[in-house]
């Protein structure tokens, strides 16, 4: 009872006008930048962040919020149609998405991906209203030591379970710390790294490095490979799946969800695994395994469900615990912490509109993708051909204006073009950005919490694995390190990375 | 062996750590320290400094020991040119104005591509002045002076 109370609530605010408003502009601007080949929803989020800073938390939350779903929606669609994922997970789509556009088939494909979407969507938002309070709850009871050992187990599983290298993801990680120590210490007033540069002493703005490192890094790297331009557009047809494929379908968007949700919820663990789980279950299942790769509709409906149930539920961790399960989190718990909101449990009794609100909102969202979006999709893959040369100027002036509108402070442009030849280096060196993002966003509160334990427990470092909480996030700490070294688990993560 | 490094991505990668830790330690040790029940600003990084330096030797050895290539082509004339383009676009804000520190921007950011045309490239800075005219002074009320004047 008390969950539709709260569901009709958050309905009060996600339909107001101006909350609408915000999803739908949301939703388009997202679309339209994530159908952009070569700028992936990192950069996406990055870039159009500075535009919310102006409205109310609720409603920049809730736009933040749509262009995530907007330019994963956006990735699936350049996935499907010209064989270009936009992000890691999409990859997966590409399988059997791009051979069902070769073969006239690309309508029904986008159909099923926004069905498939729609429904993960549906049930996720249920998840989160269901088992968020509870989740909150719990942790309103954490002290400093229990919220490090979290941070710490955050931070760790996604170093391990994200893309690439866990040693480098690692280091990333650390380097992000560092780099988040930078400004005036909150406890002595001592200026950290700051070099006597006045624009340092608060630190380094997040919106400065991410868009730095994700937007200006990528482009980049862009222009250095030539194989970029002259794209082969599929053409959509009929965006109906016949009632076969929907029959087809049902099975793998129900498993997608299913298996989208539980990997949502683990920290770290990005949406390419929730979505290649999908597509191998779905390939396992299947009565015929040779149709895959060729344009199996499952293997586009399953993945795609899993995908968005992932990328929904990863809402969970970040709205409950204050804790970012991957990049587009740490952004949006940056957004947050800029609006003047501390992230963490509190978040759903001091501000309720800002959390039913935004969980209602997505639902929205969702719906609004599947009766928007899929209309205007001849619009969309119309975008694909402006060649790059013109499009990479105007992702760095809308750049530039957002990044210069936060402080007026020519300092935070001259920050963000080194930022963007750092992540030029990073993504050559094969260091991933997004660990060191999440590093950079818990960092403060981490050192905080780290040292507000220590003063608690009087300087005994055994704190942390002598009260009950923190000692199961120690362990799992521990486990998931061990997991993720076994060889065998080892040899088939590279197998899913390397796709 | 120095030809053999040029290209080993570990090797580099594990010396940009180690010299990030390096550094931030070199520049952290006169923070105060504290003691672990009391950490002054020092401690924590230079805790962090210490383990990116450890994270550095292991990804280095790895390096040496394993010898994989960096990918893909490099393109210098956007690693110099487009960073340009943005801190032409810092320094102009205040002197110039909105409108002609947004046309450098275009044009300079450009011309970090393989191809500038000239005519596109104009066109495109139309458009796009344009555009951010409308959408952040006009739209979103962004106190910018158009072109400062003076």
């Amino acid at each position: 009872m008390e969950l539709f109370q709260h569901l009709v609530f958050g309905f009060s605010v996600a339909l107001s006008v101006q909350n609408l408003l915000y999803c739908l502009a949301g939703c388009l601007l997202g679309t339209l930048i994530g159908v952009l080949p070569g700028i992936g929803p990192l950069a996406t989020i990055a870039m159009l962040t500075p535009i919310t800073f102006s409205i109310s938390p609720v409603g920049a939350l809730i736009m933040l919020a749509g262009i995530y779903y907007g330019a994963q929606y956006g990735g699936s669609t350049t996935a499907i149609l010209v064989n270009l994922p936009g992000e890691t997970s999409a990859v997966v789509t590409c399988l059997d998405g791009y051979p069902m556009a070769r073969n006239g088939r690309a309508g029904p494909a986008l159909g099923i991906a926004a069905i498939g979407s729609f429904f993960a969507g549906t049930v996720c938002t249920l998840v989160i209203a269901l088992f968020g309070p509870a989740v909150a709850e719990l942790a309103l009871e954490f002290g400093p030591a229990e919220y490090f050992s979290l941070m710490l187990m955050g931070l760790v599983a996604a170093a391990m379970l994200a893309q690439g290298d866990m040693v480098k993801s690692l280091a990333m990680v650390v380097m992000g710390l560092l780099l988040g120590t930078v400004g005036t210490d909150v406890n002595s007033g001592w200026r950290r790294f700051s070099f006597d540069v006045a624009e340092l002493a608060d630190g380094i703005g997040f919106v400065v490095l991410a868009v730095g490192v994700f937007a200006l890094g990528e482009i980049m790297a862009n222009l250095g490979d030539s194989k970029k331009d002259g794209v082969f557009v599929a053409k959509v047809g009929s965006l109906f799946p016949t009632r076969d494929d929907l029959k087809r379908s049902s099975g793998p968007i129900i498993r997608g969800t299913l298996i989208g949700a539980f990997f949502g919820v683990l920290p770290g663990t990005g949406p390419s695994i929730a979505s290649f789980s999908s597509y191998m279950v779905e390939k396992k299942v299947s009565k015929d395994p040779s149709r895959f790769g060729r344009g199996a509709i499952e293997g586009v409906a399953g993945p795609e469900s899993a995908n968005n149930a992932d990328a929904q539920c990863k809402f969970i961790p970040m709205l409950t615990l204050g804790i970012p399960a991957s990049g587009t989190m740490a952004l949006m718990l940056g957004a947050l912490m800029i609006h003047g909101i501390a992230p963490g449990p509190t978040v759903m009794t001091q501000r309720p509109d800002l959390f039913w609100g935004l969980i209602v909102s997505m639902w929205i969202g969702n719906l609004m993708l599947l009766v928007l979006n899929l209309p205007l999709i001849g619009l969309w893959t119309s975008l694909l051909k402006v060649p790059y040369r013109m499009l990479f100027p105007a992702i760095i002036v809308f750049s530039c204006i957002g990044i210069y509108s936060v402080q007026s402070n020519a300092f935070d442009l001259y920050l963000t073009a080194f930022f963007g030849v750092l992540g030029f280096l990073w993504m050559k060196l094969a260091c991933p950005p997004a660990p060191m993002l999440l590093g950079f966003v818990l960092g403060p509160m981490m050192e905080e919490n780290l040292r507000r334990a220590m003063l608690m427990s009087r300087g005994d470092p055994m704190v942390f694995v002598a009260e009950p909480i923190s000692l199961g996030f120690i362990l799992a700490t521990v486990l998931i390190v061990i997991v993720m070294m076994l060889p065998a688990l080892r040899k088939r993560r590279v197998a899913i990375t390397d796709k | 062996m120095k030809l053999a490094l040029r290209n080993n991505k570990d090797f580099w990668a594990g010396m940009m750590f180690l010299w990030t830790g390096a550094g931030a330690m070199f520049v952290a040790r006169h923070y105060p320290f504290g003691t672990t029940l009391s950490m002054g600003p020092g401690y924590y990084p230079m805790v962090l400094g210490g383990m990116l330096i450890l994270f550095g030797l292991v990804i280095t050895f790895r390096g040496l020991r394993r010898n994989e290539k960096m990918q893909g082509p490099w393109s210098l004339r956007a690693l110099i040119v487009l960073p340009l383009s943005i801190v032409a676009f810092g320094i102009l804000m205040k002197p110039a104005g909105f409108i002609p520190a947004l046309a450098v921007l275009v044009f300079v950011s450009a011309a970090s591509g393989r191809e500038f045309r000239f005519k596109e490239v104009l066109l495109l800075a139309v458009f796009l002045i344009v555009l951010s005219v409308g959408l952040f002074i006009w739209g979103l009320g962004l106190p910018y002076p158009l072109i400062q004047t003076g």
